[in-house]
């Protein structure tokens, strides 16, 4: 191992500019001449527009253009289009309504966008916006996804009837019929996994510019995914040549899935800064970004779980709702369906599964991938009723899981919802984790507090989940509409310093300390001399971007494919110096050395004789610049273990967690201090959907109840505890450096440990998320009574 | 409109303003001083935090007019001259408190307060002093590390 | 935010006239409530009169068997002062568990008061200590000073300068900390002094408000275990879903519990 590559915990590159205020976020970014935008948003649920009067805002001082949806459907543009067809169980395909970026008909969620005003200044921009005139027929909403269900409710879509966007199914049906049939036992659960806003702490923001002498538009965004904004605006929403448009994500101050997506935004300030030709600037509030940054998970599920006398898992069902909202935001019809229920074997054997999943328009903000997207939802319905079922059969907690594991011997493991597990070792991360939170000694930590006054409870949950979607081929054949795959281009300089242009994107994952390590073990060069670029369609070559814990997966694996070729290409240049055979020319340690000799080239001499070719093999091109793509050949699977320790006051309901242990099987660990800090920030919005967030609407007026911090409860630094949090490593088969994901196992694994350690305290068979003090007080009283 | 003067990382500054700018938006907006940022609209979330007279407060919950004869430090110029970084700055690099970067400016103001108050804060305290402080990429656990850490030098 | 007047008078009969010419007009004191409320757009005063510059609303002092706080002093400087955690410990605690440390930097006695937030902290001291509010022109006591959710005895042009607290023998406030905004979703102070016991309950309900079971079984006997089995009722509280009124009122018992237990 180099001092500074695979394994070392190297301090950030990017920490000198954010530790002194030198960041630049999109907000940071001011353009000459440019205007304001404001967006009029919906006061309604769901309400017919009557008409739009403008004509007091256009007058007011400074406004520039005010554009409504008429505006949009003049110019055909602006539909956001969805990235993913599900087909229902039938075969026919899902309702696709699609989302225009300001609508006109009616309005179908609190903050549904219907004009934009555009101004000198932000504050001239909002106060016009205060003035333009929209009349509303109100109409009734439906809010939940049961109400959407509902018969005779009242329809987002008049396409969609009964509100269903799919009905679609997986698994096999009757096997999972028979096991049921012959179980010894059947444990059923129903439950709900929350309704949650991602709340980047940087709120959304864009510039939009249009160069009218070239025809050149830039967005400026914030974005996981700058090419695939690119591709949806140029061949969707804005319909411009492609090679016209720049799109650039700088700084971009964390996205937890919520910045994936083309917002109306987006497409909003550049088709305006066309209109007015000048730069248009938008910068989100958070109160507005309560309404208008896509939503995560929001499912209403029935489970049931057959098992033999012994506790062996025979046969489990899923029946889900899940709520997409008032339009399908991109990734939204992919969340429930192919990364949820193809998680439901977990990490056990059960033979036979089918699951049922519906979604559902309602008039609410849409729903997308957030943080850990699908798997949390699938991680908190098994491990829960796992739960249950090693209670209402008597059995061990911990023994259960350990019966019904995958051994170690039996990977690849076919599960029977579609996925191939590669590798992994659930005993050996189980058995880590009961050590470092001292399980066995839990009870006497139990009594101690009861002493208090406290009930003390703890909680495990053993999760897989599946990362770095792919191969593209396969999504494709399941719906997904883009590829799945990564881009890499490693360009050496004369001197020998490396420029990395990768296609994902950073907004908190380290990736230019984490690729430099990489870049620098692999060429043997200096960390220092390695730079990566990022966020900038200009720069770097098409790829798709950052989520799905993909970017090390899959865009790691395209720079050692990329490097690799700079080695081979190096070899051919040195052993030509060498006047050795290419073959007998070994590449260790940033040197070309003639194997069994000292002879030897410096990587800095082959890269400089590259470009000064003038001792050169023949035929060779000049120049040390590789591209490189990669498509993976399967799914990641880190899988881990995640033990909760919590203390509850009887008297008023607090949950307080004490004790959080993470022990994560994420593959190969290129920077543990980076995988750790991942870990932190995962457990931590887990902890935060278990028992502080819920998006809270109003089921008849349809308005977010918590829509702002004031309402909804973020996970502050006194809600956590310092975590202990290890790794265990079994190398991912399939990709060239055996890593598997990390960025999303945190908020995967966390939220069922604490349900369940919350259950234990407290002596409940289940309690819905959050478990605000008010539930737990109610449960705990009824338990009393009982 | 109403001008201003104030000492700002050190040095003077004199200003225009509208009564209703607040003191973030002259930071950002007038003076180019763009690490402060904004994450709320309900003064909770603590990304905008600058100290005035040396104590921490929330930029966007201060009018420029009330900063007028006053010592403003913002992220800016908590480094040394020379680029040294303050002990809280080191030592959120050194434990890796920050991911994103984005809550990183007002975390470092505040803890630079509790820091010099209370050298020798212990995690309970630094978790308290936090409240104001929202982060959503670290969980915190490094945030605290490095508080600690930054404490126990005693200076901020 | 709209724009608006900016004046900061040096002394009080100039802030007062500057008040008295602005019927639109509002004084500042540390913004902390105010200027939230401007930026959402719920208030657009046509005129700030600034109270920071006012000599006579700063001091802490001890006279005779009375706590004096001036009105500008900030929730801190109450937090951190020699003088309160002598007088008044439980006043300093409360103080230091207001909002976050920036908000405590900024956030006055007075703005609190006058703003009379149903879920603020300090309601509940004034009230259950039978505290004096000191105006620039009079005297108004705890009992007539709150009047309902948001409302106060203040004419719009009054300045609170200072208050008043008289020295109780025992005192202690618990709070229960709102989920997401950390105000009190419930607070119950507990004092005993020269008046007897007064207890005054913040956050469950429209406005702060004493609480006549809690003070009748409190004077009948000082001890956490008097409480056992007395129902605050229910009817009245806030009901939203942050709490039910019927948690609020579990709550309030738990706390004056928890109050009494920490006067020792
Ligand atoms: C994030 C956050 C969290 C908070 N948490 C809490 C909490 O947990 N508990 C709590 O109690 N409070 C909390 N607050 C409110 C805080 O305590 C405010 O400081 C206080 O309510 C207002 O004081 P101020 O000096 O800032 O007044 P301002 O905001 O300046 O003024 C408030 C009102 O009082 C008037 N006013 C101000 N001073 C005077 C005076 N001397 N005489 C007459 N009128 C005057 C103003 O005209 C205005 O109407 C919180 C605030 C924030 C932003
Ligand atoms: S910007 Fe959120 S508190 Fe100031
Ligand atoms: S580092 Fe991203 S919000 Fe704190």
């Amino acid at each position: 191992m180099a001092q500074d590559g695979i394994g070392a915990a190297m301090k950030r590159k990017e920490d000198l500019r954010f530790l002194t205020g030198k960041g630049t976020y999109v907000d940071d970014i001011n353009r000459p001449g440019q205007a304001w935008a404001a967006f009029v948003r919906s006061p309604h649920a769901h309400a017919r527009i009557v008409a739009v009067r403008t004509e007091a805002a256009r007058k007011a001082p400074g406004v520039v253009a005010v554009l409504t949806g008429a505006d949009l459907a003049a110019d055909k543009v602006g539909i956001l289009p969805a990235g993913w067809l599900i087909h229902s169980k039938d075969g026919s395909p899902m309702v696709e309504p699609g989302h225009p970026a300001l609508v006109a008909d009616k309005v179908r969620h609190v903050g549904d966008q219907v004009a934009v005003v555009v101004a000198e200044t932000r504050d001239q921009a909002r106060e016009a916006a205060g003035l333009v005139e929209v009349e509303y027929q109100e109409l009734a909403a439906a809010v939940t996804v049961t109400q959407a269900v509902a018969p005779g409710a009242p329809l987002v879509h008049d396409q969609a009837k009964a509100n269903t966007c799919y009905d679609w199914h997986l698994g096999d049906k009757a096997a999972t019929d028979a096991a049921f049939a012959k179980a010894a036992k059947v444990v059923t659960l129903d439950l709900v996994n929350n309704r949650l806003i991602p709340n980047a702490m940087e709120p959304r923001a864009a510039i939009g510019e249009f160069d009218r002498a070239t025809g050149d538009l830039t967005l400026w965004t914030t974005s996981q995914n700058p090419h695939l904004i690119r591709l949806l605006l140029a061949a969707f929403t804005l319909g411009v040549p492609e090679h016209k448009l720049r799109v650039v994500a700088p700084d971009v101050g964390g996205g937890f899935g919520s910045k994936i997506f083309h917002y109306a935004e987006d497409f909003t300030v550049l088709w305006a800064a066309r209109k007015i030709g000048r730069p248009v600037k938008w910068t989100n509030t958070r109160s507005e970004a309560f309404q208008s940054d896509a939503h995560g998970r929001d499912h209403v599920t029935h489970v049931e779980l057959a098992l033999d006398k012994d506790g062996k898992f025979l046969g489990l069902r899923e029946r889900t709702l899940a709520n997409m909202g008032a339009y399908l935001s991109q990734f939204a019809p992919s969340v429930p369906t192919y990364l949820h229920s193809t998680l439901l074997a977990g990490c056990y054997t059960t033979p036979a599964i089918y699951a049922e999943v519906r979604a559902v328009f309602t008039n609410t903000v849409p729903v997308d991938a957030y943080r850990g997207a699908g798997r949390p939802e699938a991680s908190y319905l098994l491990e829960r009723i796992v739960d249950v079922a090693a209670r209402e059969m008597g059995i061990d907690r911990v023994e259960i899981r350990r019966r019904n594991f995958i051994q170690p011997s039996q990977f690849p493991y076919q599960t029977p919802v579609a996925l191939q597990y590669d590798s992994g070792d659930y005993g050996a991360t189980l058995d880590e984790a009961l050590k470092r939170s001292d399980w066995a000694g839990f009870e006497k930590r139990r009594a101690e507090a009861r002493g208090r006054g406290k009930l003390r409870g703890i909680g495990i949950s053993t999760y897989v989940e599946a990362c770095g979607i792919a191969p593209s081929a396969v999504v494709g054949a399941l719906g997904g509409r883009v590829g799945l795959w990564e881009s890499a281009h490693v360009r050496v300089h004369p001197t020998g310093t490396v420029t990395l242009f990768t296609g994902t994107h950073s907004h908190g994952q380290s990736h230019e300390t984490t690729f430099a390590q990489l870049i620098a073990e692999k060429l043997g060069i200096p960390f220092d001399n390695v730079e990566v670029v990022h966020g900038d369609t200009a720069k770097s070559a098409f790829a798709m971007g950052t989520y799905g814990s993909r970017s090390l997966a899959v865009g790691g694996s395209a720079i050692v494919q990329a490097v690799d070729k700079i080695v081979a290409k190096g070899r051919k240049i040195a052993a030509h110096l060498l006047e050795a055979g290419e073959g007998d020319v070994e590449f260790r340690d940033g040197k070309f050395t003639v194997k069994g000799t000292d002879r030897s080239k410096s990587f800095g001499e082959v890269a400089l004789t590259a470009y000064i070719p003038h001792n050169y093999p023949a035929g060779l091109e000049p120049g040390l610049e590789e591209g490189a793509v990669y498509d993976p050949k399967n799914f990641t699977f880190p899988a881990g273990c995640h033990v909760c320790e919590v203390e509850v006051d009887p008297d008023t309901g607090t949950v307080q967690v004490v004790g959080f242990t993470a022990v994560d099987d994420v593959g190969i660990v290129i920077n543990p201090m980076i995988v750790e800090g991942q870990v932190h920030g995962g457990v931590t919005q887990g902890i935060g959907q278990a028992l502080l967030e819920e998006a809270l609407y109003d089921d008849t007026s349809g308005q977010l109840l918590s829509g702002s911090f004031l309402g909804y409860n973020m996970p502050r630094a006194a809600d956590v505890p310092s975590f202990r949090v290890g790794t265990k490593v079994t190398a991912c088969t399939h990709n060239p450096l055996g890593v598997k994901g990390v960025g999303e196992v945190g908020a995967i694994g966390s939220p069922p440990a604490v349900i369940n350690a919350v259950c234990d305290a407290i002596g409940v068979r289940h309690l819905d998320m959050p478990a605000t003090p008010e539930r737990v007080w109610r449960a705990l009283r009824t338990a009393r009574k009982a | 409109m109403p001008a201003i003067s104030l000492k700002l990382n050190g040095r003077s500054v004199t200003a225009e303003v509208e009564a209703r700018t607040l003191l973030v938006e002259l930071l950002r907006e007038r003076l180019g001083l763009t690490g402060t940022h904004v994450g709320c609209d309900t003064s909770q979330c603590g990304a905008c935090t600058v100290h005035v007279d040396g104590r921490s407060v929330k930029s966007c919950t201060m009018l420029a007019v009330e900063a007028d004869g006053r010592e403003v430090t913002t992220i800016e110029g908590l480094a040394a001259a020379d680029g040294t970084l303050s002990p809280v700055q080191a030592a959120f690099r050194e434990h890796h408190g920050l991911q994103c970067g984005f809550c990183t400016p007002g975390m470092v103001m505040s803890a630079t307060e509790l820091v010099r108050r209370n050298p020798g804060a212990g995690e309970r305290e630094i978790r308290e002093w936090l409240e104001g402080n929202l982060c959503r990429c670290t969980g915190y656990h490094n945030i605290v590390k490095a508080v600690q850490a930054a404490a126990q030098t005693g200076r901020g | 935010m709209q724009n608006f007047g900016f004046q900061k008078p040096r002394d009080l009969a100039a802030a007062v006239a500057a008040a008295k010419k602005a019927p639109e007009g509002k004084y500042l004191g540390g913004g902390q409530s105010l200027l939230p409320v401007m930026k959402l757009g719920l208030a657009a005063p046509s005129e700030l009169i600034a109270l920071s510059g006012l000599a006579e609303l700063k001091g802490v002092r001890v006279e005779g068997k009375e706590l004096v706080i001036g009105a500008g002093t900030t929730h801190a400087e109450v937090a951190a002062s020699a003088e309160v955690k002598k007088a008044i410990p439980a006043l300093a605690d409360l103080a230091g568990h207001i909002g976050d440390p920036q908000v405590r930097n900024r956030g006055t006695l007075g703005g609190s008061l006058a703003h009379d937030d149903p879920s603020a902290d300090y309601p509940a001291a004034v009230l259950a200590l039978g505290a004096t509010v000191v105006t620039d022109r009079r005297r108004i006591a705890a009992d007539a000073f709150f009047q309902g959710m948001f409302q106060t005895a203040l004419a719009p042009d009054e300045v609170i300068t200072a208050v008043r607290f008289p020295l109780p023998e025992k005192a202690a406030y618990a709070k229960f900390p709102h989920p997401a905004s950390k105000f009190a979703l419930v607070g119950v102070f507990v004092a005993r002094g020269a008046g007897g016991v007064r207890v005054a309950v913040t956050g469950a309900g429209p406005s702060v408000h004493r609480s006549a079971p809690l003070e009748k079984a409190l004077a009948a006997r000082f001890a956490p275990e008097a409480l056992a089995g007395v129902a605050v009722p229910a009817g009245g509280l806030q009901n939203d879903p942050f709490g039910s009124a019927e948690y609020r009122a579990h709550l309030v018992a738990v706390m004056a519990r928890r109050a009494v237990a920490a006067c020792g």
